[in-house]
């Protein structure tokens, strides 16, 4: 469950202040399934950096599943980050030196997940994302969808309750994008709270609710009613 | 995140960079190895001063003309000190009961000649107890003869080296040689013993004393070497030796005594400051390994600028990734260090075979000291890129694209 309140996010570009974000209210009940979208500079970036605990609102509240995090200290973000929220990225940020296996591994390493437990749940991700006979391989002999696959295995590893997806289909042809949306559409179908930044008007389309950012503000929140 | 996950993912990371991190691995391996071989010097240098003093023995006390203590006062009267006579050390002999042995000696040089071969050697002008003072041993034929110290024969033990230059494999017993004008008889040859505090016995022959004080026509003897029974009358006999020597001598205290212990003290002192001063120097060319270490680092944290982003998206703590950074770091000191090692006790080895006769030997704390270091100055200079990683906006970091 997310509570955005009032959210505001200003940069200071040279010696004027940018609005990336003004006075956001936003509710997004745990399981839904929303595409946030908007031209360019919309602030779309921004309120998923703020969702996902990465950026601060430089004012506003966002109550995550109850809790205030906008006052927490760093290290109490980081573990909301490590144990509520998982990231894709459209440039996939897999570590080249590491198989994909181990890529999905990482956050569970970091976390200190005992290790029999990693490898059931390494194990467990890579069956999940269809990835068997490319475990082993690093993520240069991988092909765009597959590594975005294993990004989306290592987002799930650590079992977070929300699935935070930055145009996730940006460097993917339509038909590894389209791959890759299913999976991620199965994700949510488990449970877990989808929201994809895009600018593709199809995911907008298939998602049960599309938000729509113009100059920092929601310009429209549309319900799609026949799938929900 | 356990110790072992923490330096099996450090250890990935300088699979990126080989070559960069093998340079910086030996610039601390030459700083370790130069702590090593540097201290092995000063120590080997200790170790050889050292084993020439030790063989002098423990119950040794040898009189030196002269106030040569650097304790500031000159003596009161100034001027030559007197010389030590040799009534002086029949005096100490008879005048302090713990003396078991006592050996006056004359060194000087002088032309010996046998048939047509001639040489310069050098003259110790001695007694028949300088053979048991200085723990030498005959090889054939007998050593100076007992007697009244003022009235030598006149007969001459021989060394080794000088008597295969100048007697070629003849037995020289019983011959002649003549020594500075005067004709000696061989009565000993001595057992090779290499040099010994400055010379080479076995380039010296041994006459006894009076004929040396003959030869150089010199009264003052250059050293008096006494011999006592049991090492706790060491320092009774020194004391005995300057209050007999000040009352010969008018009052004057001018000899110096040197024991064993004392000159074996100053001269590890001597030299455990120089071998520290080695020590020093060399770990001054780690703290230089340790800005290598840094470059790297720096190098690693802009190129992995991303990963620190996605790491901190991934929930990982800035402490985790100061942790990283550091580990990092220290694995590539820890690492250049036992190289370092590897190759010093390398070069030690080479070196031994080059001088088989110098204690070349690192001390103890050199070699833990050296890695020791070698790893703090890793932690040391990768702190501060480790902070810069652990300190970065993970949006930003993200942002920034991959090379």
């Amino acid at each position: 469950m997310i509570e955005l309140r009032g959210i505001s996010r200003v940069y200071e570009v040279g010696d004027r202040p940018v609005h990336a974000l003004r006075d956001v209210d936003l509710g997004i009940p745990s399981g839904d399934y929303v595409a946030v979208m908007g031209p360019s500079g919309s602030g779309k970036s921004t309120l998923l950096n703020i969702l996902g605990c990465l950026d601060r609102p430089t004012s506003g509240t966002y109550t995550l599943d109850g809790e205030d995090v906008t006052g927490l200290d760093e290290s109490a973000i980081s573990k909301i980050r490590r144990h509520k929220i998982g990231f894709v990225f459209q440039s996939f940020h897999l570590i080249p030196r590491l198989t994909a296996a181990a890529n999905i591994e990482l956050p569970m390493v970091f976390a200190g997940v005992e290790r029999t437990e990693r490898t059931r749940r390494v194990r467990k991700a890579i069956e999940a994302m269809g990835l068997e006979d490319r475990a082993d391989h690093r993520p240069a002999q991988l092909s765009a969808g597959q590594m975005q696959r294993v990004a989306i295995g290592r987002s799930i590893v650590m079992g977070p309750s929300i699935l935070l997806a930055d145009e996730p289909t940006g460097n993917l042809d339509t038909a590894t994008g389209e791959e890759v949306v299913q999976l991620l559409e199965r994700m949510n179908e488990g449970g877990l709270t989808l929201i994809v930044v895009t600018h593709d008007p199809r995911i907008g389309e298939r998602a049960a609710r599309r938000i729509l950012l113009r100059d920092g503000v929601i310009a429209e929140d549309r319900v799609k009613e026949k799938r929900r | 995140m356990s110790a072992a996950d923490l330096l099996k993912f450090a250890a990935g990371s300088f699979r990126g960079h080989r070559l960069r991190t093998a340079l910086s691995l030996v610039g601390v391996g030459i700083g370790v190895a130069a702590v090593v071989l540097l201290t092995s010097l000063g120590e080997g240098a200790r170790l050889y001063v050292s084993g020439e003093f030790l063989t002098l023995g423990s119950n040794l006390l040898i009189v030196v003309p002269g106030k040569t203590e650097t304790t500031g006062a000159f003596p009161v009267f100034g001027g030559v000190p007197r010389d030590l006579t040799l009534d002086d050390a029949l005096a100490l002999e008879r005048g302090i009961p713990a003396v078991r042995k006592m050996a006056p000696i004359i060194i000087g040089t002088a032309r010996a000649r046998v048939e047509g071969k001639s040489r310069e050697i050098t003259v110790a002008g001695t007694t028949a107890e300088f053979l048991g003072v200085r723990n030498l041993t005959l090889r054939s034929g007998q050593y100076l003869p007992d007697g009244d110290v003022g009235r030598g024969q006149r007969v001459c033990v021989i060394g080794a080296k000088v008597e295969s230059e100048l007697f070629e494999g003849r037995n020289p017993l019983g011959e002649t040689m003549r020594v500075g004008g005067t004709r000696y008889r061989v009565i000993g040859v001595m057992a090779p013993r290499g040099e010994s505090i400055g010379f080479d016995m076995d380039e010296m022959i041994h006459v006894p004393v009076s004929q040396s004080m003959k030869m150089f026509n010199r009264s003052g003897l250059f050293r008096i070497f006494l011999e006592v029974r049991f090492p706790r009358q060491m320092e009774h006999a020194e004391r005995r030796i300057i209050e007999i020597l000040k009352e010969r001598h008018g009052g004057v205290e001018d000899v110096t005594v040197l024991t064993q212990d004392a000159v074996l003290t100053a001269f590890n002192r001597i030299l455990r400051i120089l071998t520290a001063a080695l020590g020093g120097i060399a770990a001054v060319s780690l703290s230089v390994a340790g800005i290598g270490i840094m470059n790297v680092m720096l190098v690693a944290v802009t190129e992995r600028t991303s990963e620190v982003g996605l790491l901190k998206a991934l929930g990982v703590t800035r402490g985790q990734i100061l942790g990283v950074f550091l580990v990092e770091a220290a694995m590539m000191s820890t690492l250049g260090g036992l190289l370092g090692l590897g190759v010093g006790f390398a070069g030690l080895a080479v070196a031994r075979d080059v001088l088989p006769d110098f204690p070349l030997q690192p001390p103890v704390w050199a070699v833990y000291g050296g890695l020791a270091v070698a790893i703090g100055v890793g932690v040391v200079f990768g702190a501060i890129p480790a902070r810069r990683a652990s300190g970065l906006d993970p949006v930003l970091a993200l942002r920034k694209r991959r090379r």
